[in-house]
């Protein structure tokens, strides 16, 4: 028991008690001196902190929602809507102020006509939902179940009807390519720009054309909603509201109502037409069919749609006035006949065409087998003699027609408003060099005077091609509305020179030449132009020798492109245009580039004349685009059912049924038509030097 | 002698008045974070407070000697069921803390905390003069705490077993062991702290170590602490106003009205409240310390004053978890947090307390005592 110190301390009872009245207040002081710690403590996290604190207990409390702007118009050069915001009826469903969740939505399917299917993906939402969260019920509602629903809102807790607003295109298809369309954006995009607007259910950008190379000016500033909201997420009250500024519209130089002309007049057929005014270069038209309808694009396309479209050899996916890439042919002829003359040949040289000529070893003909026999340029041009060309070709040489095509715009790369463009080739010697590495042949210069070979051209270029011949300025394409632009450079050809190419281009149409089906119905106006045709394969010497093949005989895809160049009036030009058919091959002669060339200038000048005779036209072809894409899409939803073997072939009703089972289940399955793969236009990679 | 009878003098009117303000503010506090309502908490707490009142004012009349006698057999008791429940939990497995007696829910540990305050007292109160620097006056005291320390360590409980360890530490120091022990020993357990830190369950070094780093999670388990600290700062100076409270009333601060309950009041009172509030607590204590110093009687002054620092552990523990400066262990905050087992183990201290306190003043014969 001996313990810690050696001498003990004498203890008494007294002695304890001192110590544990000096032990109890020093117990006593701790507690005070803790107690006065806490109190500063506390003043230092509320007074001293206070500002801190109050901001996260704000962020807290207090829940930001933005609402996505509307979209700025996009308007024609006449103010017409090209594309707008239509208001958007939708209804949803707030799980946790439901009360009987089976009745209402019973009640809800009766009201909108609900589908089964639909039905059975609301309950299941509602099942899933966390609660807080909307589930939706549909959208796109009319005016009136809107309001059928609106009335109705104290006997249906937990629905909540509301309006919001989606982008419009009231041409539909016509504008496709021409506008792009909106859509949400993807994960690269935030990740780019980390905008909150971005991820903010609702909101979409553009994905395409004009609406994507405007998207930022287009774009407003994002409204705000504050909620009060529990941890839980649940909101208890609305705090304020910051309405959203609309974004800015654009004013194009396109005609709406040409536009919208154009695309319908280019009937079943897969082509593009362009129209430039030719006083400044504005774009009055960029149609390019068959195109997507980009309504159902911005409202998210449906797999099926998508597939049909992807599918479809006539390419609607692709903007062939920017993207399309064509051997011009003979549209050409004008502006090597202008190279010619700057090169001092005179207008009334002649050549006589025999059917043929020998270049090198190699025979090449002329699309007239047996032969135009003498003519002048004038008779060159309006008959499309392809031996007056090869002959003087020679005798000028590459260099100078190859000078001539890039100053009226061939191979030129335009400053345009567009993510991407195809701007072709114009082949001289020091190109093929530097492509190929080989020596330039006579035979090159003899097929690039054609437009065949190597030469290359998109609709847009072609339509500027049209505007500087029949002005001799180089005009610049333009899209936005009263733009400031340097005035343009001249082509660098005589007036002298230009009247006779405009002249020998009006003999094209109106003096029997080869384009006589653009004649104009329009009195006292004039059209010039000059057709075209480029072969996508080749002829061979045996095929030659038994009579070339019809195009009919042919492969869509074998057969010729139609092409169309020209301007009106002839004597005083005010617009020009370019119209390509894919493989058209002069099939049928009203979808053929030259009338369609014709009817849709004709709307410049007499638009109801020129609508009348549309009318007609589309009674023949099963109407309008939408029509006729509307029913491509019915039948393609039959064939995918029949090829998935969900239904028997006939009966209209259960194919319907089965349509929409297959655009839910995006399987991939084979494709119907074997050639649906191979949907690039073959343009350059087939053609070969002989004609 | 003034007019006014003795039996009224003699009835501790100041120190009820204390108890009322603090449990009345605390009621309010409950009806707050009900959003506005009675129920459930508020009419709760108020009917306990009253019943509780009774039953200290009952305790304060039983005589100090029978407190003295019977503090073995009721550490035995208490001890027994702490093994029972360890026992128990062990069958049923996971975290056991009570016994089920069918009509309630009897959580031992709780009663550990006042009872080991009075054992210990009772145990130097017992011990002669002059043993009071040797072995004998340590051993017994150190195996009285850690048993039931040990048996609640295990539940696992770290706030309980602490505040037992303190209440008897406390009674150790007041009796007058050498101080050096004290010094020495506490630089001792700073030393084995990092060793201590591996023993402990992973939920619990989970919450050291968030204590240490509220920021660090602040969406897990460093989520009451900031949203805690969050309530009170936002409060400021004068509060947000009664029933104002966003953090309280839109559910961001969890346990709101249990063990958070200050930093509900604080939202809403400000610094202001929260000042009143320790201010009342700080003069609770010192009534406590002043009754042990005053009795003459050694079981009596250390029970007085080791069940005075005993309900100070609450305050102090809970309000320095509440503010950041100690790790959530679960300690309520007496007379404020909804509960029922807290209330009832600090008002048998308030009520010992008044029992010394009564009896002192009979040995003395003085009405001065406040």
């Amino acid at each position: 028991m001996k313990f810690l110190t050696p001498k003990r301390k004498i203890i008494t009872e007294a002695a304890q008690s001192f110590t544990f009245t000096r032990r109890a207040m020093v117990v006593g002081g701790l507690q005070g001196a803790i107690g006065a710690l806490l109190v500063g403590r506390m003043a230092w996290i509320s007074v001293a902190e206070n500002e801190k604190y109050s901001l996260l207990s704000e962020s807290n409390r207090v829940n930001l929602t933005l609402i996505p702007p509307r979209r700025g118009w996009i308007v024609d050069r006449n103010g017409r809507p090209l594309a707008n915001n239509r208001t958007d009826f939708r209804v949803d469903l707030i799980p946790q102020r439901i009360v009987d969740a089976e009745a209402t939505i019973r009640h809800l399917a009766q009201l909108l006509d609900l589908e089964p299917d639909e039905v059975d993906r609301i309950r299941e939402d509602l099942e899933k939902s966390a609660g807080f969260r909307p589930v939706q019920v549909a959208d796109k509602l009319t005016y009136d179940q809107y309001a059928a629903i609106s009335v109705r809102l104290p006997d249906l807790p937990g629905v909540a009807p509301s309006q919001g607003f989606s982008r419009h295109y009231p041409a539909g298809a016509t504008v496709g390519h021409l506008l792009g369309y909106v859509g949400a954006a993807t994960a690269e995009d935030y990740k780019a720009r980390k905008d909150p607007l971005l991820i903010t259910p609702g909101f979409k950008l553009g994905k395409d054309g004009l609406e994507k190379a405007f998207d930022r000016h287009l774009t407003g500033k994002a409204g705000a909603k504050r909620v009060e909201v529990t941890a839980r997420g649940k909101i208890v009250r609305e705090l304020t509201t910051r309405p959203d500024t609309p974004g800015k519209s654009i004013k194009l130089t396109i005609d709406a109502g040409l536009q919208e002309y154009a695309g319908r007049r280019l009937a079943t057929q897969s082509g593009s037409v362009v129209v430039i005014d030719c006083q400044n270069g504005d774009v009055l038209a960029l149609a390019s069919m068959p195109s997507f309808d980009p309504n159902s694009f911005s409202d998210g396309i449906s797999h099926l749609e998508y597939e049909m479209l992807s599918k479809d050899d006539h390419v609607p996916l692709r903007n062939k006035t920017l993207q399309g890439l064509y051997p011009p042919g003979s549209t050409v002829k004008p502006m090597v006949a202008l190279a010619l003359l700057e090169a001092g040949i005179g207008p009334q040289e002649t050549v006589s065409c025999g059917g043929a000529i020998r270049v090198g070893n190699t025979l090449f003909h002329c699309h007239k087998r047996r032969g135009h026999g003498p003519l002048n340029m004038r008779g060159a041009i309006a008959q499309s003699c392809d031996i007056y060309f090869y002959q003087m070709a020679q005798r000028i040489g590459m260099d100078r027609i190859a000078s001539m095509a890039r100053r009226v715009g061939m191979g030129q790369k335009f400053d345009l408003p567009f993510p991407s463009q195809s701007y072709g080739t114009v082949p001289d010697p020091a190109w093929k060099e530097r492509k190929y590495d080989q020596k330039w042949q006579v035979y090159d210069t003899v097929n690039a005077t054609i437009g065949q070979g190597y030469m290359l051209i998109n609709p847009l270029q072609m339509a500027v091609m049209a505007a500087r011949l029949a002005t001799g300025k180089q005009l610049m394409p333009n899209f936005i509305h009263n733009a400031r632009r340097p005035d343009p450079a001249t082509v660098g050809a005589t007036e002298e020179h230009l009247i006779v190419i405009r002249d020998a281009m009006n003999a094209v149409v109106n003096g029997g030449g080869t384009g006589g089906a653009a004649r104009s119905s329009i009195p006292g106006v004039m059209i010039a132009g000059k057709t075209g045709t480029a072969q996508v394969r080749r002829i061979t010497m045996a095929e030659r020798a038994g009579g070339v093949r019809g195009n009919s005989s042919l492969a869509f895809k074998l057969r010729d492109h139609a092409l169309f160049q020209g301007f009106a009036p002839f004597d005083n030009p005010r617009y020009a245009i370019a119209c390509i058919i894919e493989h058209g091959g002069h099939m049928i002669r009203n979808e053929d580039a030259p009338m369609i060339a014709s009817d849709t200038l004709s709307y410049l000048f007499d638009p109801a004349k020129a609508m009348e005779k549309l009318e007609t036209l589309e009674k023949g072809w099963g109407g309008t685009p939408a029509q006729r894409q509307a029913r491509q899409m019915a039948s393609f939803r039959i064939a995918k059912a029949i090829e998935k073997g969900d239904v028997p072939p006939p009966s209209d009703n259960v194919a319907d049924n089965a349509g929409n089972a297959a655009a839910l289940s995006p399987a991939p399955s084979p494709p119907a038509r074997d050639e649906s793969e191979d949907d690039a236009p073959p343009p350059g990679a087939n053609v070969t030097g002989a004609p | 002698m003034s007019i006014i009878p003795h039996p009224l003098t003699e009835f501790p009117w100041r120190i009820l008045a204390l108890l009322l303000a603090i449990a009345g503010f605390g009621t309010i506090v409950l009806y707050s974070a009900a959003s506005g309502n009675i129920f459930p908490w508020a009419a709760m707490q108020a009917v306990r407070f009253c019943i509780f009142s009774a039953m200290a004012l009952t305790l304060s009349r039983i005589p100090l000697e029978i407190f003295a006698r019977f503090a073995f057999p009721a550490y035995g008791a208490v001890l027994a069921s702490l093994f029972l429940v360890e026992l128990i939990g062990g069958v049923a497995g996971g975290s056991q803390r009570w016994i089920n007696l069918g009509f309630m829910q009897l959580q031992p540990s709780e009663f550990m905390k006042p009872i080991i305050v009075l054992t210990v007292a009772r145990f130097y109160a017992m011990l002669p003069v002059g043993e009071i620097r040797r072995w004998n006056a340590i051993w017994p005291a150190l195996v009285l705490i850690g048993l039931p320390w040990a048996l609640v360590l295990i539940q696992p409980d770290l706030g309980t077993a602490t505040m037992i360890a303190a209440g008897g530490v406390t009674v150790m120091f007041l009796a007058g062991l050498p101080l050096r022990l004290f010094i020495g020993t506490g630089l001792l357990v700073a030393s084995a702290i990092p060793i201590a830190f591996s023993f402990l369950h992973d939920y619990q070094k989970n919450r050291v170590l968030i204590f240490l780093d509220p920021e660090s999670d602040p969406l897990g388990a460093g989520y009451h602490i900031s949203q805690s600290k969050i309530a009170i700062g936002s409060g400021g100076f004068w509060g947000k106003g009664f029933l104002q409270g966003t953090q309280s009333h839109l559910d961001y601060l969890p346990e709101g009205h249990t063990d958070f309950v200050f930093a509900t009041m604080a939202e809403e009172w400000g610094l202001l409240g929260g000042a009143l509030l320790i201010l009342a607590f700080m003069l609770l204590f010192r009534w406590g310390i002043r009754v042990a110093m005053r009795s003459q009687d050694k079981f009596a002054r250390l029970a007085a004053a080791g069940l005075t620092t005993t309900i100070f552990f609450y305050v102090a523990i809970n309000l320095m978890m509440v503010m950041g400066l100690a790790p959530v262990v679960g300690i309520p905050l007496p007379f404020m947090s909804y509960g029922g087992s807290s209330m009832l183990t600090v008002m048998l201290c308030i009520g010992v307390i008044m029992a010394i306190d009564r009896a002192s003043k009979r040995r003395t014969g003085t009405g001065n005592w406040a």
